[in-house]
C-alpha cells in the first residue's frame, strides 16, 4: 500500500485564514481539532446524530464530523472559540448557559452553543417550543435538556429586550 | 468549627445567602467558563510529542476459541507502527474478588486482551498503533483472526439450560453468583395465609450509560519522572492505578493516573477498563506515548453495559393493604465478565439488600443471581439495580391496590416508613427521611394543577391519559461498613482530604472523589469557603491526580458530597483550628477569644484586633521564627471521613402524567413532578440539575433504550440510528420541589443527590402507562415500554396481564 495523498487547503476559521495539508478523507472536525488545535469542537458519535461537533459553516449549523475538510474550503467556518470576546469575556449566549445551569459535564455544550448561535441569528423571535424543536437536533446526557432550552430562551429574550430598549 | 466563623459582615456579597453562607446558594459554577469557551481539556484534546494512536482488533464472534491471529498485513499498512497480541504484551488479568464462599460466588478473570477464547462480539484481541487514528483504523481492517466458533449463550434460558455451553469453564452452569441473603422464618406460612398475594414478573432491558464522551486514554513513559503517565477519563483514578500497576507488574509509585475534564460517566467509567491497561502497556513497549479514543460503535457494543434483569416477585398483603411479606427472585445478566472492583455482585447484591425500600416489610426472602452470557460485560450504571427493583416494588403495590380495590397511594401510605431511625427486615437502619411527606406533596402538586380532572374530561374525547407515581429511597454515602456487609473485598468507603493555605491566603483542597459533570469544583469550594470564611474564588479543588491525592475511591454511589464533602469540610475545619491557634498566639490573646472572619482571625472581644490570613501565612511560611515553639511551619491540614453505619438515605417521590397516542402507540409525557429530599442542598441549582438529568436517563430506560443482539450474539445497534437516545422532544420539563431532612452525620447535613432521578423515573412512567391502560384492562411490567406494546394494548391485541 502507498501513503495516502494529502491535499493543501485554505480554511477560513473564526476570521483567520489557515493553510493545512490533510488527507482528502479527513473530517472537518478532526482538522479543526487536531490540525488547527481548536479543540473546543467535540466529537461524540462520528455519524452525524449527536451534534456535539456542530459548527457554523457560512452561518448555518453543520455537523463537522460529516464534512470532509476539503468541503469547507471557500466557506466561513465558526467554532465555539469564536463566541467570547477578544478579552475572554463570554458572550450573552455563553453567560445564559452558565446562569441557567445549561451544562454539566460540558462535552456536548459547544455543539449546543453553535446550534443556538446559528438558530437565533436566523430566528430571533423563536418561542420556547421552536427552541425545544431545535435543541432536539443534538444529544445531551447530563441535563435532561430543560435548562438548555431555558438558556437559549433566556438569551433570546434578553436580546429582544435589549433591542426594544434601544429602539 | 462553623461556630468559629463569623460571616455576617459579608452577607451582601453576590452568591451568599441572606444568612451569609455559601452552602445553600446557587453559586455560579467554577467549571463553566472553560467548558463554555472551548478551553476545557478532555482526554482527546491532549496531544503529546511523538504520540501514536491505538485501535483495537475486536472479536467478530460472540463465543469461540481463537485459532490464529495474524497481524503481518497490519504492519504493512502505511502509518502503522506496531501491533500487539495478548501473547506479546503478557499482562496479568483483572480478577475482581468477593469474600464469599465458592457455593455463592465463582471467581472469574478478565484478560486484558483475549488469549485463547473470546466471549462477546467486540472483545479486544489485539491493539494496533499508528501515526494517526485513520491509519490505526486501516490497520485493524488488515488483521486476520480466525475462530473456532461455539454456540453463544445469549439469554437466561440458554444460560441455565442443563448442559449449556459454559461462558467460563470455572462456572459450568453459567451462574457466577447465587446468594440468598434473607429468608424470614415462616415466610411460606405468611404467603399461604395472606388474604391477598400478588405476583409480578418483570424484565428490564439492557442499557448503555452512554456518556457523550466515550472512554479514552493517553499513556506514555515520563523519563524525567520515571513514571508511566496515564491520562484517562475515569471516575476511579486510584483504582486504575492499582489494577494497572498490578497488571504491568510495576510499583504504584511508578504509575501516575491523571484525569482531565470528563464528558460524563454515569458509572460506565467507574470500573477499570482493559483498554486503559492495554494502551499503557503498548505505549511502554513502543517507547512512545499512545492515545486511544473509543469510537461510538465500540462504546455502544463493546464497552460496559448495565441493567438487564428479570424479576419473579410476589408480595402478601392483608385486607387493608398492609404488606405482610415479600418474596423475590432476581436474575441479573452480567454479560461476559465480572468488573473491577464491584464484581458481578453489584446488581444482585444491591437488589437483595435494598428491595424493601421505603416500605415496612415484616417478612422477606430474596435470591439474587448473576449469570454469565456472551454479551459485553456490565458495570454499575446510575442507580445500580434500584431503577429496576423500585419499579418491581411499586408494581407490587399497584397490583395489590387493584386486587383489594384500594387507592394505590393509600396503600403506599399505609406501608411507608414514618418513624426513624428504622431498622428493616433487610438489616439496614434508615436515617430520617420524608417518605410520606414527599409522596403527599407530589400528589398535591398534580391535584392542584388539575390533572385528575383533565384525565376524566379528556377521556370523554377519547384521549387516553394516565397518572403514575413512584416513591423510593436511595442509600448514599456507603461507608466501609456498608460495603463490607456485602462482602466486597475492595471496600470503597472512606475519603481523604488535604487542605493547604498559601502565602496569599488562598487554599487548595484535595478530594479523592472525581467530578465528571457534578460540579464538585464549585460545591466543595462552597463547603470549604464556609468553613474558613473565604470567598469561593479563593478555594481551589484538586482531584484526579494519584500523585497529589494519597488515595481516593472516586465518584459513584452518590458518595461525593456525603463522604468527600465531609472529608473536605473536616480538613478545612482542621486548618481553621490551626489558623485560630496561630492567630491567638500572634494576637497574644486566649484561644477561646478568637474567631475566623473576613479572611482572617479576629478577637471576639475586639474586632479591630485582627490578622488577615496573609498575615498569618506570612509567619507560617516566611517568618517561622515567630511561630510558637511547638508549631510546625506551613498551613496545612488533612482529614478522613467514612460513611457512618448503614449510610444515609435520600428519598423522593415522582409523579407523572402520560398520554398514550392511539394511532402510534407513542407515550407522551405531559407533566413530570419530582419532590426530592437530599438533606441540605449545597447548591440547589446543581441538585435540580442532577435530578433532571437523572430523570431523563430513567425515562430513556422506561421508554426508549435497549441493547439487543441477533441470534449469533451480534449487537443490533452500532450507532445512534439504532440505539434510541431521547432528545429534547421526548424528555419533558420537570417541576422540582424540595423537602429538607438533614443528614445527621455528614458535616453539613447533605445527602447524596446524583442518582435518585434515574431510580424513580421507570417506576413512575410504567405506573402512569398502566393507569392509562386501565380501561383497556392491560398491565405492563417490562421496560422499555415500546410503542408496539402500547398500540396493541389500546387496540385489544395484547392479552390481559398480568
Amino acid at each position: 500500500m502507498t501513503e495516502p495523498d494529502k491535499v493543501l487547503l485554505t480554511l477560513q476559521v473564526n476570521g483567520t485564514s489557515h493553510e493545512v495539508a490533510v488527507e482528502a478523507r479527513r473530517t472537518l472536525a478532526d482538522t479543526l481539532r487536531h490540525d488547527l488545535e481548536l479543540t473546543g469542537t467535540h466529537v461524540a458519535c462520528e455519524h452525524g446524530v449527536c451534534g456535539a461537533c456542530t459548527v457554523l459553516v457560512d452561518g448555518d449549523p453543520a455537523r463537522s464530523c460529516l464534512m470532509f475538510a476539503p468541503q469547507a474550503e471557500g466557506s466561513d467556518v465558526r467554532t465555539v472559540e469564536s463566541l467570547a470576546g477578544d478579552d475572554g469575556t463570554m458572550s450573552d449566549l455563553q453567560c445564559a448557559f452558565s446562569a441557567n445551569h445549561g451544562l454539566q459535564c460540558g462535552f456536548c455544550t459547544p455543539g449546543f452553543l453553535m446550534l443556538a448561535e446559528g438558530f437565533l441569528a436566523e430566528h430571533p423571535d423563536a418561542d420556547r417550543e421552536e427552541i425545544r424543536e431545535v435543541v432536539s437536533s443534538n444529544l445531551c446526557r447530563c441535563t435532561g435538556y430543560q435548562t438548555i432550552v431555558d438558556s437559549i430562551q433566556d438569551c433570546a429574550e434578553r436580546r429582544r429586550d435589549a433591542k426594544e430598549t434601544s429602539a | 468549627m462553623t461556630s468559629e466563623v463569623a460571616t455576617g459582615d459579608r452577607a451582601n456579597e453576590p452568591g451568599f445567602r441572606a444568612d451569609g453562607t455559601w452552602i445553600g446558594a446557587a453559586v455560579s459554577r467554577k467549571e463553566d467558563p472553560r467548558l463554555l469557551t472551548g478551553e476545557a481539556r478532555f482526554v482527546d484534546d491532549i496531544h503529546l510529542p511523538r504520540m501514536l494512536h491505538a485501535a483495537f482488533v475486536r472479536s467478530t464472534v460472540a463465543s469461540g476459541h481463537i485459532t490464529s491471529v495474524d497481524l503481518s498485513r497490519v504492519l504493512e499498512v502505511p502509518g502503522v507502527v506496531a501491533a500487539f497480541t495478548a501473547e506479546d504484551l503478557d499482562l496479568g488479568d483483572i480478577t475482581p474478588r468477593l469474600d464469599r464462599p465458592p457455593e455463592e460466588h465463582t471467581e472469574t478473570s478478565m484478560p486484558i486482551l483475549a488469549r485463547d477464547r473470546v466471549r462477546f462480539v467486540g472483545e479486544p484481541v489485539a491493539v494496533v498503533l499508528a501515526e494517526d487514528p485513520y491509519a490505526a483504523e486501516d490497520g485493524i481492517e488488515a488483521a486476520d483472526v480466525t475462530y473456532d466458533v461455539t454456540p453463544p449463550v445469549l439469554s437466561e434460558e440458554q444460560a441455565l439450560t442443563p448442559g449449556a455451553n459454559a461462558v467460563h469453564d470455572e462456572a459450568p452452569g453459567n451462574v457466577l453468583l447465587d446468594v440468598s441473603m434473607f429468608a424470614s422464618d415462616g415466610i411460606d406460612d405468611v404467603f399461604a395465609e395472606a388474604p391477598c398475594v400478588v405476583h409480578v414478573r418483570a424484565r428490564a432491558g439492557r442499557q448503555n450509560a452512554l456518556p457523550l464522551e466515550t472512554r479514552g486514554v493517553v499513556a506514555g513513559w515520563d523519563a524525567r519522572a520515571q513514571q508511566l503517565l496515564v491520562q484517562t477519563c475515569t471516575q476511579v483514578p486510584h483504582q486504575v492505578r492499582t489494577v494497572l500497576a498490578g497488571s504491568l507488574g510495576m510499583s504504584e509509585s511508578t504509575v501516575r493516573v491523571l484525569v482531565p475534564d470528563m464528558g460524563g460517566g454515569f458509572g460506565i467509567k467507574c470500573v477499570v477498563g482493559r483498554e486503559e491497561i492495554a494502551v499503557a502497556a503498548a505505549a511502554t513497549r513502543a517507547g512512545r506515548p499512545v492515545k486511544w479514543i473509543e469510537d461510538r460503535k465500540d462504546a455502544l457494543s463493546a464497552s460496559f453495559l448495565a441493567r438487564e434483569q428479570r424479576y419473579e416477585a410476589r408480595a402478601a398483603f392483608d385486607e387493608t393493604g398492609r404488606i405482610l411479606g415479600l418474596d423475590v427472585d432476581v436474575l441479573c445478566d452480567m454479560g461476559a465478565y465480572s468488573c473491577y472492583p464491584f464484581t458481578v455482585g453489584i446488581e444482585p447484591l444491591m437488589a437483595s439488600s435494598e428491595m424493601p425500600g421505603v416500605y415496612r416489610v415484616p417478612a422477606y426472602r430474596v435470591r439474587g443471581r448473576a449469570i454469565a452470557t456472551n454479551k459485553a460485560p456490565t458495570a454499575p450504571y446510575r442507580g445500580v439495580s434500584r431503577p429496576q427493583h423500585v419499579m418491581v416494588m411499586e408494581r407490587l403495590v399497584e397490583r395489590a391496590a387493584r386486587e383489594l380495590g384500594l387507592d394505590a397511594l393509600e396503600v403506599r401510605r399505609r406501608n411507608l416508613i414514618t418513624v426513624f431511625p428504622y431498622t428493616g427486615i433487610n438489616n439496614v437502619t434508615y436515617d430520617p427521611g420524608s417518605y410520606l411527606e414527599s409522596l403527599n406533596l407530589c400528589e398535591r402538586v398534580l391535584a392542584d394543577e388539575g390533572w385528575y380532572g383533565t384525565q376524566r374530561s379528556v377521556a370523554e374525547q377519547g384521549r387516553v391519559l394516565g397518572i403514575g407515581y413512584a416513591c423510593f429511597n436511595e442509600r448514599t454515602g456507603y461507608g466501609s461498613d456498608a460495603f463490607a456487609k456485602r462482602k466486597m473485598q475492595a471496600v470503597p468507603g472512606f475519603d481523604l482530604s488535604e487542605v493547604r493555605m498559601d502565602t496569599s491566603g488562598t487554599v487548595v483542597v484535595t478530594t479523592g472523589t472525581m467530578s465528571h459533570g457534578q460540579s464538585h469544583e464549585t460545591t466543595m469550594a462552597q463547603i470549604v469557603a464556609d468553613k474558613l470564611g473565604l470567598p469561593v474564588d479563593k478555594v481551589k479543588i484538586q482531584q484526579g491526580d494519584t500523585d497529589r491525592v494519597t488515595y481516593g475511591w472516586g465518584s459513584f454511589g452518590s458518595r461525593s458530597i456525603t463522604i468527600g464533602g465531609t472529608a473536605v469540610a473536616l480538613a478545612a475545619g482542621n486548618l481553621g483550628g490551626k489558623l485560630l491557634d496561630l492567630g491567638a498566639h500572634l494576637l497574644e490573646t486566649r484561644r477561646d477569644n478568637v474567631e475566623l472572619a473576613d479572611e482572617g482571625v479576629q478577637q471576639r472581644d475586639d474586632h479591630d484586633r485582627r490578622l488577615s490570613y496573609q498575615d498569618i501565612a506570612d509567619v507560617a511560611y516566611l517568618r517561622s521564627h515567630l511561630l510558637p515553639k511547638e508549631a510546625e511551619p506551613g498551613l496545612q491540614a488533612s482529614a478522613s471521613f467514612d460513611g457512618v453505619g448503614d449510610g444515609t438515605f435520600s428519598n423522593a417521590a415522582h409523579g407523572v402524567v402520560v398520554e398514550l397516542h392511539r394511532d402510534t402507540g407513542r407515550v407522551e409525557i405531559l407533566r413530570y413532578v419530582c419532590v426530592e429530599d437530599c438533606g441540605v442542598a449545597i447548591n440547589p441549582q446543581v441538585v435540580d440539575g442532577q435530578a433532571r438529568g437523572g430523570i431523563a436517563q430513567g425515562i430513556a430506560g422506561a421508554l426508549f433504550e435497549k441493547v439487543t443482539y441477533d441470534e449469533n450474539g451480534e449487537p443490533s445497534a452500532a450507532s445512534f440510528l439504532d440505539y434510541k437516545v431521547p432528545t429534547a422532544c421526548e424528555i419533558p420539563d420537570v417541576a422540582m420541589h424540595h423537602i429538607e431532612t438533614p443528614c445527621l452525620f455528614t458535616d453539613n447535613g447533605a445527602k447524596g443527590a446524583g442518582e435518585g432521578g434515574t431510580i424513580g423515573a421507570p417506576a413512575a412512567v410504567l405506573n402512569a402507562v398502566n393507569d392509562a391502560l386501565r380501561p383497556a384492562g392491560v398491565e405492563l411490567n417490562d421496560t422499555p415500554i415500546t410503542p408496539q406494546q402500547v398500540f396493541d394494548a389500546l387496540t385489544g391485541a395484547l392479552e390481559v396481564a398480568p
